[in-house]
């Protein structure tokens, strides 16, 4: 997934400047221990998290959980009340945001109005105190690489949604930062350009091979554009992962519940053997489910299953989660049917793939019929509350 | 109420929407009255003016009947080296002190908008009081001020009471301005390696540079305006130009007042359009 | 760091507001402090404050005052209650700015309206027409009305001709009054104008879809969201008035006294520095109590609204 780090990027004579090797510390950007409280609010509450090198990472959670307080604090706008922040290995403490490798695509873009799309691309070469020429050459490039180059002598506001955004990656990426950090970067595009956008930007960060810090609450757009995902809840951290460790190994309810669909249903762990533990759910039914973190016998838990991992049959079989249930209603949405059942005084959603191609109503399920619903113990996950 | 008081001064309107016409078309009663009405208020309102200006080219010395055309009193404006003189104190006062009131005032503004401090709410309120205090009051408080420290009346001191009559009028305009600043294209400027200093330059006052002037050109109109305060902060050798007209009103009616006032009638017009051109360029 | 963090901070406020605050406060504040200081003080042969501190001039004010109740309606209408030479003077200026100022709303609220609905051209072009008197030297406007107005102006030349009585309008209260509204007539238009442009009157509709009459919708949902415009227009139109002195001398002829006017004598014409500076904070009070209790009805009325 990590792009390969000797030459990326086919554009300009010397590509980006990727550091070598060797000097590279592990981490990116590490917050160690970092809290950050504004009066009576804890907005950030003792982060602790690496973010690799080239890695496109992604911090998700819903509003108000501390995306926006973390990542402002890498980019230096706003100082840890207690821990510490390293860039490339470097604690920061009180350096200025403009001593910082690191910059920012804001989520309202912030492109100056009074300059020109050249101007503002350009801006933070300047800064560095580069030559004309050479700023003229960098300039034309990162708009070249944001597909804009016919561009260079609009104002911001003579521009749609998308082309500001590229805009304000153009002037990032100019810079050659460490990280690039953005803050919803795509939330004020509309859903197809959105789509488009994050495929680019995906592209783009492996061309360019420049860590990506990508804050968002669309679950579906961290899972389809990141390498590693942070899932943020009230200031902390509740997991790390891939994509797939995330959507498939979620180690608590609230990661389960944020991201994708799930069931769940209460109980109380009755044994736990090896991988596996069993859990007895009101009404007296036993499940049996991968053992997560923290799930001893006798603790309160849940057991988590995904729709498309749970079947509905006409007979039962030998799953230890077979059970009958009621069909309350169902819904043909095309590349699947999802029907949701009555487990005794539980509801459970079922996502049945259509497989084959049929137009007899016959072949689905109909709403007050029984039918056995059933689920692989590898399938579903026991979390401890 | 401070931001839409000190906007309507400048005249600024926030962006204008359009308006379904049809009902605006029909001539009902309400709309006749309210027709009549304003004709007749921006008669009122032009009439003496305009009856001014003509009169400024009769040829008569006193009364309002008209004898013939002349530019004579005009002539005399020009030749007169007391009113030349009082319009070139007029000038510098109203140029040293807006250049005074903008700095100190947008300063302000800055403070009281990116900061909270002690005391914060007791400086708001003291610096609304000279728009509430009449200006006969902070005219005669200023005279007993310059007469108890021992300051000779001149220009010195009338661009001193200028700067602090002018002055909140700025602070209000650029507060208001600051209020509405994006504050994350500050940031964004740091982000990309620009220092404080280099970020006020090149992001921050380009920016505000419009409000400036706005309330650049509205502490030059106070200042030029200003009789009430000026009257009792002057010397004997430094009147300004509304000083020295109602001089010469009171002493009796010269033909060159006239002409005088229909300069300064076309001063104004000059900086309403100024203001105008400058507001529809910010906009374009 | 975080010490020297704030020490920063600070220090940079303090560098931003220090000019202006030294400005007001030695320009503006001590100014009417010594001037408060003045009021107390009694005066020397030549009318200028002087030792020992004295309750005398405030005396002054209050020594004549008698319950007299009377109307009349000898040049406009006049309500009195009490006698009392400078109790006359404070009423009559503080009644006589209440009416311009009313009269003066009256006049600009179908302006403002007006304009607010004409299409954009003629909107910008009214808009222009307000600004000119606007930023014009109120002086030479109130000049150009005064000369009007005289026994020999344009009006009564005309009348003249016509083989017409001529009016004898100048020098009377009436004439204040028409000088009054006349001066500050476009700083009513103006902000009431502002604040009507902002309307939506999609919101009437929204009222009287929810019941309300026209006049309660203009009551309870006008009203308030325009007060900003009405209270700032009100403010700049009733403080000069209250404190005028070019109106009163031209268009009174310093016969139609008012509290301005008078204050201002004691430092020109008849020098008495503590007495004036009594007469100056005693209006400086009521302007500012009458500014403070108009703000909160105009903040009272939105905030009923929310
Ligand atoms: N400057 C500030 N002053 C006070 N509280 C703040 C400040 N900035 C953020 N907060 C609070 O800190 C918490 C976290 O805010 P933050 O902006 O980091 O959330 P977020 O995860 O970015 O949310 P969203 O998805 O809505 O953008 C919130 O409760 C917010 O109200
Ligand atoms: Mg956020």
């Amino acid at each position: 997934m990590v792009a390969t780090p000797d030459r990326i990027g086919g554009f300009g004579s010397e590509g980006w400047v990727i550091p070598e090797a060797g000097t590279l510390s592990e981490y990116a950007v590490e917050m160690r221990d970092v809290s950050k409280v504004f009066g009576d609010v804890v907005a950030v509450d003792h982060v602790s998290m690496g973010i690799r090198q080239q890695e496109f990472f992604a911090m998700l959670g819903p509003s108000g959980c501390g995306k926006t307080t973390s990542l402002r604090m890498i980019a230096g706008f706003e100082r840890p009340t207690s821990g510490e922040i390293y860039i490339d290995g470097k604690a920061m403490g009180s350096t200025p945001p403009f001593q910082r490798n690191v910059n920012t695509v804001f989520q309202s873009y912030a492109l100056f109005p009074h300059m020109t799309v050249e101007q503002n691309i350009s801006f933070g070469l300047e800064m560095k105190g580069l030559s004309r020429s050479e700023i003229k050459r960098r300039v034309g490039e990162a708009l070249e690489l944001v597909r804009l180059p016919q561009m260079a002598k609009r104002y911001p506001r003579q521009m749609s949604g998308g082309q500001q955004q590229r805009v304000a990656l153009a002037r990032a990426l100019v810079n050659r930062p460490k990280v690039l950090l953005l803050d919803e970067p795509l939330g004020a595009l509309d859903a197809k350009l959105r789509k488009e956008m994050q495929m680019e930007l995906k592209t783009l960060q492996r061309e360019v091979g420049i860590t990506f810090i990508f804050v968002t609450h669309d679950q579906e757009e961290a899972l389809t554009m990141s390498d590693r995902i942070a899932v943020f809840s009230k200031g902390k951290v509740l997991q790390i992962g891939t994509p797939l460790e995330i959507y498939e190994r979620p180690t608590t309810r609230f990661v389960a519940d944020f991201i994708g669909e799930t069931n769940f249903l209460e109980g109380t762990v009755q044994e736990v053997n090896g991988e596996f533990a069993s859990l007895i759910v009101d009404g007296g039914r036993r499940f049996v489910g991968r053992a997560m973190d923290g799930v001893r016998p006798g603790v309160t838990a849940v057991i988590s299953v995904r729709p498309e991992k749970v079947q509905l049959v006409e007979q039962p079989d030998s799953s230890p989660n077979c059970y009958e249930v009621q069909v309350r209603s169902i819904a043909y949405v095309g590349s699947d049917t999802r029907v949701i059942v009555m487990l005794g005084n539980n509801q459970l959603d079922v996502w049945e793939q259509n497989t084959i191609s049929t137009l007899d109503p016959n072949y689905f399920f109909k709403p007050g019929e029984t039918a056995w619903l059933t689920f692989k113990p590898e399938n579903a996950l026991v979390l401890a509350q | 109420m401070a931001s839409d008081s000190t906007v309507v001064l400048l005249g600024e309107r926030s962006e204008i929407k359009p308006r379904p016409r049809g009902e605006a078309q029909r001539l009902s009663p309400g709309r006749f009255a309210l027709v009549t009405i304003t004709l007749f208020t921006f008669a009122f309102l032009y009439v003496p003016i305009v009856v001014l200006i003509v009169f400024s080219f009769n040829s008569a010395r006193t009364g309002a009947t008209w004898q013939s055309f002349t530019l004579q009193w005009y002539e005399r404006v020009f030749n007169n080296p007391r009113i030349l003189e009082a319009a070139a104190n007029s000038l510098i006062v109203a140029t040293l002190s807006t250049f005074g009131a903008v700095v100190i005032g947008t300063l302000m503004a800055m403070a009281m908008e990116r900061y909270r401090f002690r005391g914060q709410s007791a400086w708001d309120g003291l610096l609304y009081m000279p728009v509430i205090v009449p200006e006969i009051v902070m005219g005669i408080s200023l005279l007993i001020f310059f007469a108890a420290a021992n300051i000779s009346r001149g220009l010195l001191t009338l661009v001193i009471s200028h700067i602090a009559f002018c002055m909140p009028f700025v602070y209000l305009t650029m507060r208001a301005r600051l209020a509405d600043f994006d504050r994350s294209l500050e940031e964004a400027a740091q982000d990309l390696g620009a220092d404080e200093w280099v970020t006020f330059r090149r992001i921050t006052l380009p920016l505000l540079m419009p409000g400036i002037i706005s309330s650049a050109l509205l502490a030059f109109t106070l200042s030029l305006d200003d009789f009430v305060i000026s009257f009792f902060v002057t010397g004997v050798g430094s009147q300004t130009l509304p000083v020295y007209i109602w001089g010469q009103i009171r002493r009796g009616i010269t033909p060159e007042i006239n002409a005088i006032s229909a300069l300064m009638l076309v001063l104004s017009i000059v900086l309403v359009i100024v203001a105008q051109l400058i507001q529809r360029r910010q906009r374009a | 760091m975080i010490q020297a963090f704030r020490e920063r901070r600070s220090l940079r406020i303090f560098g931003l507001m220090g000019p202006g605050a030294f400005w007001l406060i030695v320009f503006f504040l001590i100014p009417l402090l010594i001037m408060a200081v003045i009021s107390f003080m009694s005066r020397d042969q030549f009318g200028f404050p002087a030792p020992p501190l004295t309750l005398e001039n405030y005396h002054d004010v209050i020594k004549d005052i008698r319950f007299n109740p009377s109307i009349s309606f000898e040049s406009g209408l006049n309500i009195r209650l009490f006698d009392g030479l400078y109790l006359e003077l404070f009423w009559r200026s503080v009644w006589l700015s209440l009416v311009s100022t009313l009269i003066t709303l009256l006049i600009a609220f179908p302006v403002a309206l007006f304009m607010s609905r004409l299409s954009r051209r003629y909107r910008n072009l009214a808009l222009f027409l307000v600004m000119i008197p606007f930023w014009t030297n109120f002086l030479v406007r109130t000049y150009a009305l005064q000369f009007m107005l005289r026994g020999n102006g344009p009006i009564n030349t005309a009348l003249r001709a016509l083989g017409l009585e001529p009016i004898d309008l100048l020098f009377t209260p009436t004439a204040v009054m028409i000088g009054l509204v006349y001066g500050n007539l476009p700083f009513m238009i103006l902000p009431l104008y502002t604040s009507l442009e902002k309307f939506d009157w999609t919101m009437i509709e929204a009222a009287h879809d929810l019941g309300a009459d026209t006049l309660r919708a203009f009551q309870r949902v006008m009203l308030p969201l325009i007060s900003p415009g009405l209270v700032a227009g009100s403010i700049l139109t009733f403080v000069p008035a209250i404190g005028s002195y070019i109106t009163v001398e031209l268009m009174g002829g310093g016969r139609t006294n008012m509290i301005g006017y008078t204050i201002a004598q004691q430092f020109s014409a008849s020098v008495n520095w503590p007495f004036g500076s009594a007469l100056a904070l005693l209006m400086m009070i009521i302007v500012t109590v009458a500014a403070v209790l108009y703000f909160r009805t105009g903040r009272g009325d939105q905030r009923a609204v929310l």
